[in-house]
């Protein structure tokens, strides 16, 4: 699939956006199309974000603490909007512990720290490789 | 004896050069090669250093350092509900050093930091994650509840609200027969930087900026001791710049509240002693050495030569200091204890004058109290045993200490006058200079560790196999459901009569610029006003700031 876009989304109240924009700026550098929605995001911003920019990836970055409660509200608000195929895929400070919950939930891949970028450049590429 | 001096340099470099040409040197130096005179030539001592406590203050604020005492140990601490916080509090003043004034370090939740209520929707998951829920005075005298605020010292972490809980804390010192003069602590009090780097704003530039002054104000007259803002490096740092930029756009913001405060009709020598500052800690021991040190003697300068400040209290920059969050790795996480203690021996032979030192979980969690533990006794162990603290500014006089502290200097003086230039922090903020500046070094940083140019142990280099880590703090997540009940229960048994009152004083003062915000949120938050209400009241006239 040619032009993946990319909405890269702050849910929550947390103002660390180091990772989110190294993100956004380094699939920018991978040749998708980005959009950063910057801080403090409610999840009906970001699905409506996601549905006014044809989003194909949702790139969701929390290290607040909140992302059982947000991740999964997130990805049913999606579906419920008739986004049923875009990816969702997160970072951010997320106990492993939590990730099988938020995986069951419909959140693709988690990314935690000390990542390289270039691991969700592959997820992503490899999940559209045959679309 | 320069001119042998540069002719065996130059036979050394002669060397090098053969010895590279066979063997080159590791690639990635952030630094140069070696130092000597010749890098300090011209430097004139009492001009560049002078004395512990003298201007302008480059070898530290006080004439006797950590010979006198040491620094505030303080650990930032804060989550769930606010009797849990009060039981991490009592546990760590039994960590301390008995007798001495106790100090605490408050950690707000989010929605606390953001001016919202526990049951507002836009809380939701939020309460109590990263720090305590506070919705109303009713919540913070659990906080302190067996706390004498006559004999701690407290900081808190608070930013747009600020006024708002120093006004809790006061009328929590109330009922305990504290009066406000007694006070000692410290608020962050720094909306610039929230602009800029740490994201928890509420209001516009102008009011936010009235704010401060506003406390400025009132604390001059009424909470002598209190530190009414602590200028803040660190989330500048933590967000990605360089040590000059942290140093640059931190000055950058106290010039531009000495401004608003001198604006405002205050004499710069009423306020400018209270003012604190903040900065980070990061990896590279020596280069934050030199950043402390530049930081000092150009804050000094500014305050005599371009704000006339007379007294030397209000030259002299003291500052807390925090450990590089952004250092930790949740990869081989007892690695971070190290990590922490070279950046805690940076703190102190930088001459800090407080300190909090990061948990080795924190890349994962908020802290356990066995990490928080051992964080703490990170800094007992350089206090106590490493012997660093005896000597004042030990590290002045090396060529590579004072040829650094120079160059950083440098750096940090060309942004402030680009900053000048474009009309103050304030402005090179609403024009995203500042945020791209720190975003162009952090993709950098990024890039190094990607490219293996810089390594970090254990995440792009000696890497193990892990399993996933025990024992994290988990918060309550039914917290957001019980700070909703508190509430919902003083909603009814509070008189809200009076308290529509208060808020209706508060709005009428919103509206009056000439008028101190401070006497009529305390009015509000002594009638037990929710921090939600009284922050909508303001938006409701201020507005909200937008990037």
């Amino acid at each position: 699939m040619e032009n993946i876009r990319v909405l890269v989304a702050k849910p929550g109240l947390d103002g660390h956006d180091r990772g989110a924009k190294i993100i956004a700026r380094s699939f920018r550098d991978a040749g998708f199309e980005v959009i950063y929605t910057g801080l403090r995001q409610t999840p009906e911003e970001i699905v409506e974000a996601a549905l006014q920019e044809d989003a194909n990836v949702v790139a969701l970055s929390l290290l607040s603490g909140a992302h059982n409660t947000l991740f999964p509200k997130i990805v049913k608000m999606l579906h419920a909007a008739g986004m049923n195929d875009v990816l969702v895929i997160g970072g951010g400070v997320i106990p492993e512990e939590d990730i099988p919950g938020l995986k069951a939930a419909g959140v693709a891949a988690i990314f935690t720290p000390g990542t390289p970028t270039a691991e969700p450049i592959a997820f992503i590429k490899n999940f559209f490789a045959d679309k | 004896m320069n001119e042998k001096l540069r002719a065996n340099r130059a036979k050394y470099d002669e060397l090098v050069a053969k010895i590279t040409a066979k063997r080159p040197e590791r690639t990635n130096l952030r630094h140069n090669r070696l130092f000597t005179p010749l890098d300090l030539e011209g430097f004139d001592y009492m001009e560049k250093l002078g004395f512990p406590g003298e201007y302008p203050f480059t070898r530290g604020p006080q004439p006797t350092m950590y010979r006198g005492r040491f620094w505030t140990m303080r650990m930032y601490a804060g989550f769930g509900n606010a009797k849990e916080s009060n039981e991490r509090y009592k546990y760590l003043l039994s960590l301390a050093k008995k007798g001495a004034r106790g100090n605490l370090s408050i950690a707000f939740d989010l929605p606390t930091q953001i001016g919202y209520d526990s049951d507002d929707q836009i809380s939701e998951g939020e309460v109590g994650k990263v720090g305590v829920a506070i919705d109303s005075l009713a919540d913070m005298e659990v906080l302190f509840d067996g706390i004498p605020l006559d004999k701690v010292s407290t900081s808190m972490t608070i930013n747009a609200p600020a006024a708002v809980l120093l006004a809790m804390y006061i009328a929590v010192a109330e009922k305990q027969g504290v009066t406000m003069d007694q006070l000692e602590g410290t608020i962050q009090n720094d909306i610039l930087k929230e602009y800029s780097a740490r994201g928890t704003y509420i209001f516009p530039t102008k009011p936010s900026m009235r704010l401060i002054t506003n406390i400025f104000e009132f604390c001059s007259k009424n909470v002598p001791s209190w530190n009414t803002i602590s200028i803040s490096g660190y989330h500048i740092r933590e967000a990605g710049s360089t040590a000059a930029q942290e140093i640059a756009f931190t000055l950058a913001d106290g010039i531009a509240y000495v401004e608003a405060a001198i604006k405002a009709g205050m004499d710069v020598d009423d306020f400018a002693g209270r003012l604190s500052f903040f900065w980070n800690a990061h990896n590279d021991m020596l280069e934050e050495v030199c950043k402390f040190r530049a930081a000092r003697r150009m804050w000094a300068k500014i305050m005599k030569e371009r704000f006339n400040a007379k007294s030397a209290k209000s030259m002299m920059m003291r500052f807390h200091t925090q450990t590089a969050g952004s250092t930790l790795t949740a990869q081989q996480p007892e690695n971070n204890i190290v990590r922490v203690a070279i950046q805690t021996m940076a703190a102190c032979l930088g001459g800090t004058q407080s300190l909090h030192t990061n948990s080795k979980d924190e890349a994962m969690a908020l802290p356990n109290e066995a990490a928080v533990m051992v964080a703490l006794r990170t800094q007992q162990i350089v206090a106590y045993e490493s012997g660093a603290g005896d000597t004042i500014d030990p590290l002045a006089g090396s060529y590579y200490v004072e040829a650094l502290t120079n160059d950083l200097e440098e750096k940090a003086w060309d942004y402030i006058k680009k900053i000048d230039d474009m009309g103050g922090a304030a402005v090179a903020i609403d024009k995203g200079y500042i945020q791209r500046e720190i975003e162009d070094s952090s993709y950098k940083y990024q890039q190094e560790v990607e490219r293996k140019e810089r390594i970090i142990v254990g995440v792009n280099e000696f890497v193990v196999k892990e399993g996933p880590v025990t024992g994290l703090l988990r918060v309550d997540p039914s917290i957001g459901v019980a700070q909703a009940a508190r509430l919902k229960e003083l909603r009814a048994n509070r008189d809200n009569e009076a308290v529509a009152a208060k808020l209706a004083a508060l709005k009428a003062a919103c509206e009056d610029e000439n008028a101190n915000m401070m006497p009529v949120i305390l009015d509000a938050v002594r009638v037990y006003a929710t921090l939600g209400e009284i922050c909508n009241t303001m938006r409701s006239v201020f507005g909200l700031y937008k990037i």
